[in-house]
């Protein structure tokens, strides 16, 4: 378990440098910079706003700034030219830097303030998701090919091919504008996790319900299955502990990386539903050439990926015990 | 048996703890959302998007602007529907005969939202700090027509030395610049021309004359070798503008002759030189309560801009503050909600990212009495679908924008009335590249946009199409029109065929088209967006039927058009341009040769003229006059294809008072308010008879009966 942690974490610092690298010097090789506008600068005031952002130095300057852990502008250290007022700095200290867009902000007070929102939404539709799609596809799995079966695979189909923008516009015009029974947009209170928070979840509650079934129908096939049976077990314990963890098995691997992408906000819902999350700045951040905050929710984006997969490798080992870590 | 107890026991333990997982997750999400519960504010608008910074001085966009006009408050207030200056934070104000200084008084009565006293010195503190280089504002040049303030924008960062009035060198640790302080009236207005006697890369001793002004002479005081930077001609000779140079010379000077200079007091460092800096800057308190400002030329338009957000004062004393206790993040810490002090009618009370900011009225507030709302939210929001949503269910009180396809549907409803405002979409023409170097291919280009197509089935809101640059409604002033057959009384049909005709006609006289030189293809560039894409449909489309030149779209991601468009790398390509402030210069300096917006590669020094002397001209009417004769170059030129002036695109409650179109689109927060049902049965019929509020006593409009009632009591 140890050797397994250990080594876990360095594939991550590894990760995670080769991503901070490669995004750093992509963002910079992208035409147009953070202060261009439709009003050009003056070139003396470019200047001025570039070397506050440092944008004057040499891009592997910059990068070393960035990356830290010294910190290379005015305050750093003595010996690299500075004042010695602040020797550490960059993102091995956990410094994200300031927003170039967001003046009046750091890269850490922006997740910081949109992250737990993301969370909360993504959170409400990963329950959904998951209650829903697990419970309709171990319905539809217990008598395949069934009426029951075939509207709920209708469902779980529609659920898959629709955007969930579409799903977001029906959504509002039925529960917002003809019920009038939740907000259509806006954040400040539970009522407005609700609609967002079904449209996010509904593609992965159609995807989980398919292979919810799937699963089911393959572990009802196998032998032990059929022992449980014939010892005469009764049928809910059958499901529940013999059929059901191997069924979750595929739920679990794709539970991973697509909590990471639904905790981590949807730049579509978070739109439409004005809900001031991270989704937003994963696409505004990279059209701003905001390269702090675009670098940050990379940042960000591959921790949650690698640690929530973490996570998905752990829970195997409780769900199948023929599963150990070391062979990970 | 023992094994499977204990698995039992493993597993119960594994259930409870993801039943525990889940339950976390909804208790945080439960207890995230309880904290960020808010009462619907008095008034709620969306303002299309996060704002850049809460800071006057770093910002330039209009969500920004409109946040500022509730936080802050400048010397003046616009009037809500003329956009007349109004005293603000000035209680009034006196103009010297040459238009060249102006004397303002502020309100003894004015105060921070903290209950600190506002005194002139904290305008000239502001305006110092907007002007100078480390705050590294976009918007410094607002002030540029201030005596010597670009100079000052500019200065050097560590070590000047003075070399005689109005020249002075950077000085580094091995490189001296030469700089002008301009301007200095002498040098500009029918003063000694300026001469430079170095050429680059040329020795020069100590001692030799560098420069000449009129009768005086300037020697080196250093000798060395002399690098040009940003010079004039390479001859070196003639008058050089000191506004086209920020930096004439470099030349290198040895430690030995620092330290002689040093001895005798010529150098300068740091907060040193930027104080005698300063002190040449025509931006002086001279007591509590009035504040001079001397300007280069008159500049009729310096009373508005004392109005717009860039010049609005801020708190010397919380900034300073911020500055001492976080010497590493003061630049925000001192706009956070509870740092920051404003002198406007509203006070920021909570800020959450890409969410809203929540205003409360500022009870220091000088006219706090007449201010209508006590809480105002400004939403981020900024899809259109969104905006329609929050406004249709009554959670938004006011949205700038319309989804464009529900145009034509919106138009019927009383609360959406487009009206033009001061902003022009037109095509910039890159000159440079042949054929479009040809004045003939670009007039025709010009003539064959059917512009009443593009107004009638494109954009829909009612836009007039535009035959120059400076858009429809601009006050006194008289615009220059590019030639073209007349729209009024006949049909616009018959108008645009005969403008095609001449337009084949141009061509034909260039040496293109049937039996001449083949134009080649035309690339038209645009931002990547479906309104931009129809408009340059529908002119490809003109250009291929009516002169059977064929143009190819292409479109770009919005900073790479940006770069694009700065390098010259187009043939034509969509533009458009928004008044700061209600003056035709705001649009025609745009082209003046020098001007880094130009991007059309054209420049005449006619047009340049032009400008310059309509700079100089204190008298209005004769101003607008010489202003007029430089567009008027501009549309017999044509390094830009106009196309029409923008309309507002508001949907605001019925019932919102104070709320008036006008052509800046700005509407002030403090003048807002709710009218009762008597007011708003008025202002339908008002309406319905297609009269706007009529006008009565010297408040008229300006603020809500009840409340104009109130201060007459």
């Amino acid at each position: 378990m140890r050797r397994f942690l250990l080594r876990r974490t360095l594939w991550f610092a590894l990760t995670l440098w080769a991503v901070i690298t490669v995004s750093f010097f992509l963002m910079r090789s992208v035409r147009g910079g953070p202060f261009s506008s439709e009003r050009s600068l003056h070139p003396a005031v470019e200047a001025n706003l570039e070397a506050r952002y440092h944008l004057d130095w040499p891009l592997w300057k910059q990068y070393l700034h960035y990356l830290g852990p010294l910190n290379l502008d005015e305050q750093g250290a003595t010996w690299l030219g500075g004042s010695g007022e602040d020797l550490w700095g960059g993102v091995l200290t956990g410094e994200l830097g300031p927003s170039f867009k967001y003046r009046d902000f750091t890269v850490n007070e922006i997740i910081a303030q949109s992250l737990p929102i993301s969370l909360a939404l993504g959170s409400v539709a990963l329950l959904w998701a998951v209650l829903v799609g697990g419970s309709t596809g171990i319905l539809s799995s217990l008598r395949p090919g069934g009426r029951l079966d075939l509207g709920l695979r209708l469902f779980a189909t529609a659920g898959v091919a629709l955007p969930n923008f579409v799903i977001a516009g029906a959504l509002i015009l039925l529960f917002g504008f003809q019920l009038e029974l939740l907000p259509v947009a806006g954040w400040g209170s539970f009522s407005h996790l609700v609609l967002p928070g079904i449209a996010l979840g509904a593609p992965f509650a159609a995807y989980i319900s398919r292979l919810t079934r799937t699963g089911m129908l393959e572990a009802l096939a196998q032998d032990h299955v059929r022992t449980a049976r014939a010892k005469g077990l009764p049928e809910h314990l059958v499901l529940s502990r013999h059929t059901l963890r191997g069924a979750l098995l595929p739920v679990v691997s794709y539970l991973g990386p697509a909590a990471a992408g639904i905790l981590t906000g949807s730049l579509v819902i978070e739109r439409i539903f004005a809900i001031p999350g991270t989704g937003s700045h994963f696409v505004n951040s990279a059209l701003n050439r905001d390269y702090t905050l675009s670098m940050g929710v990379t940042i960000l984006y591959t921790t949650l990926v690698y640690g929530l997969n973490f996570l998905v490798d752990l829970t195997y080992t409780l769900l199948d015990p023929r599963i150990r870590l070391e062979e990970a | 048996m023992p094994v499977v107890v204990a698995m039992r026991g493993v597993r119960s333990r594994r259930s409870s703890a993801a039943l525990l997982l889940l339950g976390a997750l909804a208790l945080g999400a439960w207890s995230l959302v309880g904290k960020a519960r808010l009462v619907r504010a008095d008034f709620v608008m969306a303002n299309g998007g996060e704002v850049t910074s809460l800071d006057p001085a770093r910002v330039t966009g209009v969500p920004e602007g409109r946040v500022l006009y509730a936080l802050f408050e400048g010397l003046v207030v616009k009037h809500p529907q003329t956009l007349e200056p109004l005293p603000g934070m000035a209680r009034s104000w006196e103009i010297s005969e040459d238009g060249r200084r102006y004397t303002f008084h502020l309100r003894p009565e004015a105060r921070w939202s903290n209950g600190d006293p506002l005194f002139a010195s904290d305008v000239e503190w502001s305006w110092r700090r907007l002007l100078h280089p480390d705050t590294a504002a976009e918007y410094a040049y607002q002030l540029w027509g201030v005596v010597a303030a670009r100079a000052f924008s500019h200065h050097p960062r560590d070590r000047g030395l003075f070399l005689e009035q109005g020249l002075w060198v950077e000085a580094r640790a091995d490189t001296l610049r030469l700089g002008l302080q301009p301007p200095s009236p002498e040098l500009l207005d029918g003063g000694p021309p300026l001469v430079l006697r170095c050429t680059p890369g040329e020795s020069f001793e100590r001692g030799d004359v560098l420069i000449q002004v009129g009768e005086r002479e300037l020697s080196a005081p250093f000798s060395g070798r002399c690098r040009a930077h940003n010079l004039p001609p390479p001859t070196g000779e003639g008058p050089v503008d000191p506004y086209a140079a920020d930096w004439l010379l470099e030349w290198e000077a040895s430690s030995d002759e620092l330290e002689q200079a040093r001895a005798q007091g010529r150098l300068l460092e740091g907060s040193e030189l930027e104080q005698a800096l300063w002190d040449r800057v025509g931006i002086r308190a001279l007591d509590e309560h009035t504040l001079v400002v001397d300007l280069v030329h008159p500049t009729p338009y310096f009373l508005q801009l004392t109005g717009y957000y860039p010049l609005f004062p801020v708190h010397r004393r919380s900034l300073e503050e911020a500055r001492r206790r976080n010497p590493k993040t003061w630049r925000r810490q001192w706009l956070a909600p509870e740092n920051l002090v404003t002198n406007g009618p509203f006070a920021l009370y909570e800020r959450r990212i890409n969410d809203r900011l929540r205003l409360r009225k500022n009870p220091y507030y000088w006219d706090a009495d007449r201010v209508a709302m006590d809480t105002i939210d400004i939403l981020a929001a900024d899809n259109y679908g969104t905006l329609l949503n929050l406004y249709l269910t009554g959670e938004v009180d006011w949205i700038d924008r319309a989804p464009p396809n529900l145009v034509p549907r919106l138009l019927e409803r009383e609360d959406f009335r487009p009206t033009p405002y001061l902003g022009v979409y037109f095509y910039r023409v890159n000159v440079t590249r042949p054929p479009l170097d040809d004045r003939r291919v670009r007039t025709a280009l010009a003539l064959s946009i059917d512009r009443e197509a593009i107004c009638e089935k494109i954009v829909k809101k009612g836009e007039q199409p535009n035959w120059g640059l400076v858009p429809h409604g601009m006050p006194g002033y008289r615009r220059a029109e590019m030639k073209h057959a007349p729209r009024k009384g006949g049909s616009p049909r018959v108008a645009f065929e005969a403008d095609c005709e001449r337009a084949r006609a141009l061509l034909a006289e260039a040496g293109f088209g049937p039996g001449g030189k083949e134009l080649g293809e035309i690339e038209l560039l645009y931002n990547t967006s479906e309104a931009h894409r129809d408009i340059a449909e529908v002119v490809a489309d003109g250009w291929r039927r009516h002169l059977g030149v064929d143009a190819r779209l292409v479109n770009q991601e919005w900073k790479v058009y940006l770069d694009t468009q700065v390098q010259l790398d187009y043939d034509v390509s969509r533009s458009s341009w928004i008044a700061d402030y209600a003056d035709p210069n705001n649009f025609l300096s745009v082209f003046v040769g020098s001007g880094e917006n130009n991007r059309t590669g054209w420049s005449d020094p006619a047009y340049d003229e032009w400008i310059e002397r309509a700079a100089r001209e204190a008298d209005p009417a004769r101003r607008a006059e010489l202003l007029r004769a430089a567009e008027e170059i501009l549309v017999r030129e044509l390094p830009i294809l106009p196309i029409y002036t923008y309309v507002s695109t508001n949907l605001v409650k019925p019932r919102l008072g104070g709320f008036h179109e006008n052509v800046q689109d700005d509407h002030l927060p403090k003048f807002l308010y709710w009218m009762d049902d008597e007011e708003l049965e008025r202002s339908r019929q008002a309406r319905a008879a297609g009269s706007q509020v009529s006008p009565g006593g010297p408040d008229s409009g300006l603020y809500p009966p009840a409340a104009a009632r109130g201060a007459e009591r």
